[in-house]
């Protein structure tokens, strides 16, 4: 049933992705590529860059394109339900307690000691973004036509752009995608 | 959403727009829903929820539902597709660099700790494939171990 397993999936993205933002995308791409292989790989990747690209938190994002990949406007809704119903539990059970006893300490510990973890686990995902960008099947190996060379020097170039110039990473990202263009346009 | 909830609307006041953040951002699911949910609720109950939920949630799933359509009709062209293969090397940048300040950020807290449970979790992850969640709940059972004990020493003291 398609629609319970999007619903139970994206539940469980929205119940687990402590810590905003990124967070997410590892919990996203273990459901929704390795367990139910919904994207592959490199749509995944394409996820990640629209969702960066727009507004919006990118679990919701990845929820209604994902839904509406597999199953279409109404998977859109169920996905997205899913992925938001714990914030509203959570919190709602979270404001009450404080409204009463007016004490985050154990909680704020709690997220502070699974920083670390998730900054571990973003990089993960960010790695297997990384090798579906530089190789052409997604699988490492350097044999001749698998190797992108022309997206290691964008990778490079990127991440100087954003570290020393301090450039915008919306633009960064637009600029490889017009970088990319142009090259295929000149050596076809 | 600060500007906008205390400078321009009024609907609460500085102080409580801390201790709402810091709710927001302890609960897991995107900061953006867990705001609105906090806000909808103070302001109109379950109703209010309702609403702001809503009003979070309609703008990315109209772009995102707009956005799937066209992706699936037009991402076999040469254009869309150069694109991407273009903006995936960028996004892995960006990635890349917000790893590098957030693992920077855990390392200058010279907690070593914290710092272990880094390595720990990327060997888990990458080398060993733990399922992400199994991570996640050992660090939180770990986290809430070590503040109460932390908490308990404290009271001694």
């Amino acid at each position: 049933m398609i629609f319970l397993q999007l619903f139970f999936a994206f539940l469980q993205i929205g119940a687990f992705s402590f810590g905003g933002g990124y967070a997410a995308m590892p919990l996203i791409q273990a459901q929704v590529v390795q367990k139910f292989g919904w994207l592959s790989a490199a749509d995944f990747s394409a996820l990640v860059t629209i969702a960066e690209m727009t507004p919006g938190p990118i679990a919701i994002n990845a929820a209604t394109f994902v839904g509406n990949q597999v199953a279409g406007i109404a998977g859109a809704v169920v996905a997205t339900v899913g992925v938001i119903l714990p914030s509203c539990l959570f919190v709602s059970v979270l404001a009450w307690l404080y409204m009463k006893y007016r004490k985050l300490s154990l909680l704020q510990g709690i997220l502070h000691s699974l920083r670390p973890a998730v900054v571990a686990m973003i990089f993960t995902a960010g790695l297997g973004i990384l090798v579906s960008a530089l190789f052409r099947d997604g699988v490492i190996s350097f044999a001749a036509g698998n190797f992108q060379i022309r997206s290691a020097v964008l990778v490079a170039a990127a991440f100087a752009a954003l570290r020393i110039w301090k450039l915008n990473p919306i633009l960064v990202m637009v600029a490889c995608g017009v970088a990319e263009t142009a090259a295929q346009l000149l050596t076809r | 959403m600060k500007q906008k909830f205390v400078d321009e609307l009024h609907w609460i006041d500085d102080d409580e727009m801390l201790d709402m953040v810091a709710i927001a951002q302890s609960s897991p699911g995107p900061i953006a829903v867990n705001g609105a949910v906090i806000i909808g609720y103070k302001l109109e109950g379950i109703p209010g929820v309702f609403s702001a939920v809503l009003g979070a949630v309609l703008p990315p799933f109209v772009i995102l539902t707009v956005i799937s359509m066209f992706y699936s009709a037009f991402r076999n062209l040469f254009v869309v597709q150069s694109l991407l293969t273009g903006m995936k090397a960028g996004v892995s940048a960006v990635i890349l660099s917000v790893v590098y300040d957030m693992a920077a950020g855990v390392i200058k807290g010279k907690d070593r700790v914290n710092i272990a449970v880094m390595i720990l979790a990327f060997a888990a992850t990458y080398f060993g494939k733990v399922n992400v969640v199994f991570v996640i709940l050992i660090t939180i059972a770990f986290g809430a171990i070590r503040t109460i004990l932390r908490e308990k020493r404290g009271t001694k003291a």
